[in-house]
């Protein structure tokens, strides 16, 4: 029977059917952060239970760390307390843990694929909804909660039902100016925050295949926000080559299988999926949002649509600030934030960098660039972008989740707007009363230099940035 | 875990759609490295103003609408896997949340902890509400053997379906790590065959 990439891998991960319930399902890769695993690790302890296979199991600390002065003591309490938490933890259980101040520390969904500890037709699990980020890779990859990481960890298994598969397939060719974000900010906005739920997606078509790895990445690290378990990306000798020579990748002889098996698990011609979904690469615009969930995503040359009817709609317009009908050209901005798992590797920061150079951010905001992890800021300091982004006003910090969540020091005040390359402009995610307008680095870098939002396509062609 | 059988109760009505467990708990109330006490900042920027003062307008702070019951419009739950939603919702007292839809991750997550989400039609919960908000005394009653709720007390009820294997586990008060554990064995025997480049 033809069947599907996911299909494949979920196949090859099937220990146990369990009669009219859910499938126990072997997990490669188990990635922990400070937040979502203490009590995990307090639930085994409560039980007596060992972790059961310490070596699948990579920690980070990264949501809740400060991107400031990170060889100091961390200043707040609790924060102190739920990262060192983490290092006992991981020391008392053997796991091997990039901690604070750590060559490979960063933000989970960045590490994982630079380190080579994501692979294609893995299962990885993460008490983190972006967990779906690593399906770049061709690897069945979603967030779990706490208990579920207890179970991760307790058996490298867990309890899930097969979800339904839904494919999106974009052809043709993207304009020029159009970004990996903008790309998945437009499918979010024409599937709503809910149309994928209860599915697993898998992007087909040469939009995605002529993707890069960070663009692949991007991609599916937002498929949670239009509902989907996770989303996945065949791989291909752009997955291979990104792969290739990375530190914890397969080396040699186990290279060759891996390559060989890696090569096998494309979606067969004739598999079926619940549902089919094509759009064109030529309706796509550079993208932002308006509204107080991803799915309220216009190009941003578009109004914000009108819809007197719905409560929900008004409740969101009001908490921004914002008029039905109303252009976004032209409004004032107080923040720029460039960062997050979505949009914090190193193809992110080249592209802000060679829009900001010889240049100053507005007087009226601040822009704020945290790179992805300890890797990407050496590399861009290798590079010499720290250079460019300081000289152009920018603040360029160390690594960490930062102000995507509010859960740091990294907070947008209230009732204040900030373009951000983050994942979700849900009310006071980035701190209480914050303004969020989710947009590419392109966007947001521009943004910064303008001071207000402006039509970019009109700026591309000016500044001429994509031959 | 709690078991659950048979509720009856009020309902406290919150209509909006896409709350999104940001909502439900804001990240910088995460810090704790335990389960308890989150019921405390449910809702925190719904219920609380920047200066800690009650926001009258909110539901949870309008004493006339009580319950183990909470009754929301529909993708409840969307956004962050943060397993702390569920416990901030469960600590506060709610055991069923009634909605149109929920999102996957919250739904599991509600299921690991005693909490039941259970799903009805959109039509059905636009009544539920009608009901709600016009007589604040109304009783729901969610039987979870049978897969019913009910309006107590009238004939309009709608049958919800859930997982067999999870409806057993809420019955009985059972959870999964128990049943993983007793699959050691098989687990070894799968890891024997597992390709050892994925197995690094």
């Amino acid at each position: 029977m033809a069947s599907s990439l996911f299909d494949k891998v979920w196949q090859a991960h099937l220990v146990e059917r369990i009669p009219k319930g859910p499938e126990v399902l072997y997990i490669d890769r188990h990635f922990i952060h400070e937040v979502t695993s203490p009590q995990a690790f307090a639930d085994l302890e409560k039980r007596g239970l060992p972790v059961f296979r310490k070596q699948k199991i990579i920690a980070t600390a990264d949501h809740n760390v400060p991107t400031e002065n990170q060889h100091l003591i961390i200043q707040e309490p609790l924060s102190r307390k739920q990262v060192e938490t983490l290092s006992e933890n991981c020391k008392k259980h053997q796991i091997e843990l990039f901690a604070l101040g750590h060559e490979y520390q960063g933000i989970v969904h960045v590490i994982g694929p630079e380190l080579g500890l994501t692979l294609p037709g893995m299962t990885i699990v993460c008490g983190d909804s972006h967990t779906s980020t690593h399906g770049a890779f061709g690897a069945i990859a979603f967030g779990i909660g706490t208990s579920q990481v207890a179970m991760a960890m307790a058996s490298q298994c867990i309890l899930q039902s097969k979800p339904k598969q839904m494919r999106i397939r974009i052809e043709g060719k993207l304009k020029k100016g159009v970004t990996p974000k903008d790309v998945i900010l437009y499918l979010i906005s024409k599937m709503g925050t809910d149309g994928a739920t209860g599915h697993f997606v898998e992007y087909s078509g040469n939009v995605f295949q002529q993707m890069s790895m960070e663009g692949r990445m991007t991609v599916c690290n937002m498929s949670i926000e239009m509902g989907a378990k996770g989303g996945m990306i065949a791989p291909d000798d752009t997955t291979f080559s990104y792969i290739r020579g990375r530190k914890f990748a397969p080396k040699g002889m186990e290279w060759e299988r891996a390559l060989s098996y890696w090569k096998s698990i494309y979606t067969d011609v004739n598999a079926r999926f619940h549902k089919e979904n094509c759009f064109d690469a030529l309706d796509i615009e550079p993208m932002i949002t308006y509204g107080t969930h991803p799915g309220m995503g216009i190009k941003i040359s578009e109004n914000i649509p009108v819809n007197t009817e719905d409560e929900n709609y008004k409740k969101s317009l009001n908490y921004m600030g914002f008029q039905q009908g109303e252009s976004l050209i032209g409004k004032s901005i107080d923040y720029v934030f460039i960062g997050s798992c979505t949009n914090a590797r190193i193809e992110d920061l080249r592209l802000v960098a060679r829009i900001v150079k010889d240049k100053k951010k507005a007087e009226n905001l601040q822009a704020m660039i945290v790179p992805g992890s300890q890797q990407v800021a050496r590399q861009a300091c290798e590079e010499g972008l720290d250079h460019i982004f300081q000289a152009a006003g920018f603040e360029f910090r160390q690594a960490g989740c930062s102000a995507c969540l509010g859960m740091n020091e990294d907070k947008i005040p209230s009732e204040a707007y900030c373009v951000s390359t983050s994942n979700r402009n849900f009310e006071g995610r980035q701190g209480p009363g914050a303004r969020t307008l989710l947009a590419s680095p392109m966007v947001a870098a521009i943004t910064a230099i303008e001071g207000k939002i402006v039509d970019v396509s009109r700026y591309i062609e000016k500044m001429d940035l994509f031959n | 875990m709690k078991k659950f059988q048979r509720l009856i109760s009020r309902a406290v009505p919150l209509p909006l759609e896409n709350i999104d467990t940001d909502q439900i708990i804001p990240a910088r109330f995460l810090k704790a490295t335990t389960r308890e006490n989150f019921g405390e900042n449910l809702f925190r920027d719904w219920r609380y103003r920047a200066d800690e003062q009650s926001r009258e307008d909110f539901v949870l702070n309008n004493l006339n609408h009580t319950g183990e019951i909470l009754l929301a419009g529909r993708n409840f739950g969307c956004g962050s896997s943060r397993e702390h939603a569920a416990w901030a919702l469960f600590d506060y007292g709610f055991r069923v949340v009634i909605s149109s839809f929920f999102a996957d991750i919250f739904k599991g997550n509600a299921l690991n902890n005693g909490l039941l989400p259970v799903e009805i039609s959109q039509g059905f919960l636009r009544e539920l509400f009608h009901a709600v908000e016009s007589d604040k005394s109304t009783l729901l009653c969610v039987d979870l053997e049978k897969e019913t709720l009910q309006i107590a007390g009238t004939d309009r009820r709608e049958s919800f379906s859930i997982d067999p294997y999870k409806k057993m586990c809420l019955l009985k008060g059972y959870d999964d790590i128990d049943f993983l554990i007793s699959l050691k064995n098989k687990i070894e025997s799968f890891e024997e065959k597992h390709p050892s480049f994925l197995s690094l």
